[in-house]
């Protein structure tokens, strides 16, 4: 029995319950507002589906899920390479963020002060990529390690528990695509 | 590996202390403990500090209303008392006490070393202390646009659109906002600790059928704090987005809404009583037992019923709101599901009155404020089911009935049941007892002061007093009734007077308490008084819920009666 691993499990889960009421609540004020806005723009003229970068998140729960069962396999630079391929999706990801933020802002002139349209989404938009930057930075210390040695088959539990954290992230960004993008155009 | 057995060497922590001692060597250790008893006792002296700053709030403000008229506490300073009093009352007195305790017993009593995470924890206990002090650095750092220091002054609730910058101008609500933001991070830290060690770290034996009630309690409110207070952070970051980038989540001239934080608000708010008092019946459920000599009356429904006061409460929050105007069908959604908390809370009364009937009751100071509890909690249930009815909670909203209840539940309730604790875990806590003689002077003022205060508090409500007001003319008849609640103060005073010096004195010179003072049953007693750092040295084997009964009578164990 580990139990190092158990109490990392339940820790992580109830991270993930405490953050996914956190993250309900921009969800449910970014619905009640959809289409309460008092001007422009609103966000059927303004947002396009941001497909490459959902891909590409998307995909990193797979790459995050072949790093840690690389790792339990004991293949330590074959984990480092899933690591790197997961960074980079996630990158690519903020990336198109990035890009669509610089669009709306100096293209639409839509701030968080525009309208209420700008005022939910931006924070929610905004929340959800600061946990992706939050994980990428575990990740790319996880594949630091990989590279240095310090990265061992013990730790699997604990990158797995980063894999958890990744998995949210894309679960949360799936909610949010589909607020947003979907119901909310 | 050197194959020549060597003596295992203990823990550094289990090691006696460093030679340094005095004042500065004391603070050092204190500060740096991750220790769950240490930080679990740092919890509850906070709490029980701000206890002391909060009611002081609060006697300024009775002494303001006991007559007529008064000019003692100008308007402005009235709303920051009120304002003060509630913020410090739930999140820096009833939240630290809460898990402070949780933070102590807990791992005592299902045999583990410590908590989960012991540096979370140590981060939990940190964050919620500056949390509180950086809320009452709101006095000389809240004064903002004008005026020369002030404190919040929006009420504990902080009502979005009135706590937006256009009409709380100044820093004192944003103090307000990042105190109670940060505090709720620690809170989350220390709530998710206490599941993860309930979770995995329980004895040998200790099933989940096992667990002492009060374990039950605390997995239960510690899983509402972790659906309940990221909503609230996330509604205080709204509004701090609001107030400092100027967004327009509660800005009803730009299409907001001017509810929508009361949903946010009481979402949380609601639930939070519970996750204070659900802790206060785990005390009692704790203790009733024990000066009663008999095992707890129907331990399965008990914990049916905490569980499900647990999940009741997540739709009870708009019972706040029935004058927003929400319409019926909404009003009778929520007036329904708030009586449906009076079942499994009734459920629990009986649990208690069924361990004490027959029992061979035992008198001491924890039993008396278990039994003050007892009725005083029936009157605020019933006050409560009262105000669960919409159209009596229209014409009752926001007065002094409002007030009289929910003090009723805090204070009548939630307070005794913390006495109740602090005089039964004590000995464990420190090694000596409480004495019973100040106890019972402490227990007979407070009882007789809380109720002159507030029994009478709730007919000036009736009589159409409204909350909130900082003074009243002389023709309302309202002149007595507020003179008697104000009388009852100075009893409360001397009471928590009588109870600091027992505490400080009894800290010295009580009486040797020994391991288990009231020939208890629960792990927590079967280690010394004080616990060493390392909780146990051999646990018992756990067979049944009271293992300490096991190991004394081991000819009639409790196993096959459970």
């Amino acid at each position: 029995m580990n139990s190092t691993a158990a109490r990392g499990r339940a820790g992580v889960i109830g991270f993930i319950v405490a953050e996914t009421s956190l993250f309900a609540v921009f969800v449910v004020a970014y619905l009640f507002y959809i289409g309460k806005s008092a001007t422009g723009p609103y966000p059927r003229e303004v947002l396009d589906l941001p497909l490459v970068g959902t891909v590409c998140l998307l995909s990193s729960s797979i790459t995050v899920a072949r790093a840690t069962r690389a790792l339990a396999a004991g293949r330590i630079a074959r984990t480092g390479a899933w690591l790197l391929v997961t960074v980079v999706l996630g990158l690519a990801f903020l990336a198109s963020t990035a890009q669509e933020w610089r669009g709306l802002i100096v293209g639409r002139g839509l701030t968080i002060g525009t309208n209420l349209f700008g005022s939910t989404f931006y924070p929610l938009v905004g929340l959800h990529a600061s946990h992706v930057i939050v994980g990428l930075v575990m990740l790319s210390l996880c594949a630091a390690f990989a590279w240095s040695g310090a990265l061992k088959t013990v730790h699997a539990d604990r990158v797995e528990l980063v894999s958890w954290y990744w998995h949210f992230v894309d679960g949360v960004w799936i909610v949010v695509f589909t607020v947003v993008y979907v119901v909310g155009r | 590996m050197s194959s020549v057995p060597t003596a295992v060497p203990a823990p550094h922590d289990i090691a006696p202390a460093s030679e340094s001692s005095g004042v500065l060597a004391t603070l050092h250790e204190w500060v740096v403990t991750v220790d769950h008893k240490r930080l679990g006792v740092m919890y509850v002296v906070t709490g029980l500090v701000f206890l002391v700053i909060g009611g002081l709030e609060a006697t300024l403000m009775r002494l303001q209303l006991t007559l007529p008229g008064l000019t003692f506490v100008p308007a402005e300073t009235f709303n920051r008392l009120f304002t003060l009093h509630g913020t410090t009352m739930v999140f820096l007195v009833g939240i630290p006490i809460i898990f402070g305790f949780g933070n102590y017993l807990v791992p005592l009593m299902i045999g583990a070393r410590d908590l989960a995470f012991p540096r979370l924890n140590a981060f939990g206990f940190w964050v919620l202390l500056f949390g509180g002090v950086l809320l009452y650095f709101s006095f000389i750092g809240g004064d903002g646009l004008y005026g020369a220091g002030s404190a919040p002054a929006v009420g504990w609730f902080a009502y979005a659109p009135l706590s937006e910058r256009a009409f709380t101008p100044g820093n004192a609500t944003d103090y307000w906002n990042l105190s109670i933001l940060i505090t709720g991070f620690g809170t989350v830290a220390t709530a998710i600790n206490l599941i993860a060690t309930i979770a995995t770290m329980r004895a040998p034996g200790m099933t989940l059928g096992r667990m002492p009630i009060y374990v039950w309690t605390m997995l239960t409110v510690s899983a509402m704090t972790l659906l309940i207070l990221p909503p609230l952070s996330a509604a205080q970051i709204m509004l701090l987005l609001d107030r400092f980038l100027g967004a327009h989540y509660f800005d009803t001239q730009a299409g907001g809404s001017a509810i929508i934080w009361q949903h946010f608000f009481w979402f949380f708010g609601h639930p939070e009583v519970y996750v204070l008092m659900v802790p206060g019946f785990g005390f009692v459920s704790e203790i009733i037992p024990v000066f009663s000599r008999k095992v707890i009356f129907g331990y399965a429904s008990l914990v049916a019923a905490t569980v499900a006061i647990g999940a009741v409460s997540f739709s009870t929050w708009a019972h706040h709101m029935f004058t927003v105007g929400m319409g019926g069908t909404l009003n009778s959604f929520f007036a329904a599901s708030t009586m449906l908390v009076a079942v499994p809370t009734g459920v629990k009364i009986f649990n208690w009155l069924g361990t004490l009937y027959g029992g061979k009751l035992r008198f001491r100071t924890p039993l008396l404020f278990c039994c003050a509890f007892l009725f005083q909690f029936l009157c605020a249930g019933l006050t409560g089911i009262m105000l669960a009815v919409a159209p009596f909670d229209w014409q009752l909203t926001d007065s002094y009935f409002v007030v009289a209840h929910f003090h009723f539940v805090l204070v009548g309730a939630l307070l005794f049941t913390i006495f109740a604790a602090l005089y039964y875990w004590f000995p464990k806590v420190t090694g000596r007892m409480l004495s019973e003689r100040l106890g019972r002077w402490h227990f007979w003022l407070f009882v007789i002061g809380f109720n002159v205060t507030f029994l009478t508090m709730h007919i000036p409500g009736f009589l159409g007093m409204p909350r909130r007001i900082y003074t009243y003319p002389a023709d309302r008849g309202w002149d007595l009734l507020n003179l008697v609640t104000t009388a009852g103060v100075p009893l409360q005073a001397v009471a928590v007077l009588i109870f600091a010096f027992n505490l400080v004195y009894s800290l010295r010179h009580g009486e040797v308490a020994g391991d288990n003072p009231w020939e208890a049953w629960t792990l927590e007693w079967a280690t010394s008084s004080p616990p060493p750092a390392y909780n146990f040295a051999t646990l018992p084997g756990v067979t049944s819920r009271r293992p300490l009964w096991d190991v004394q009578h081991p000819d009639d164990p409790d196993g096959p009666h459970e």
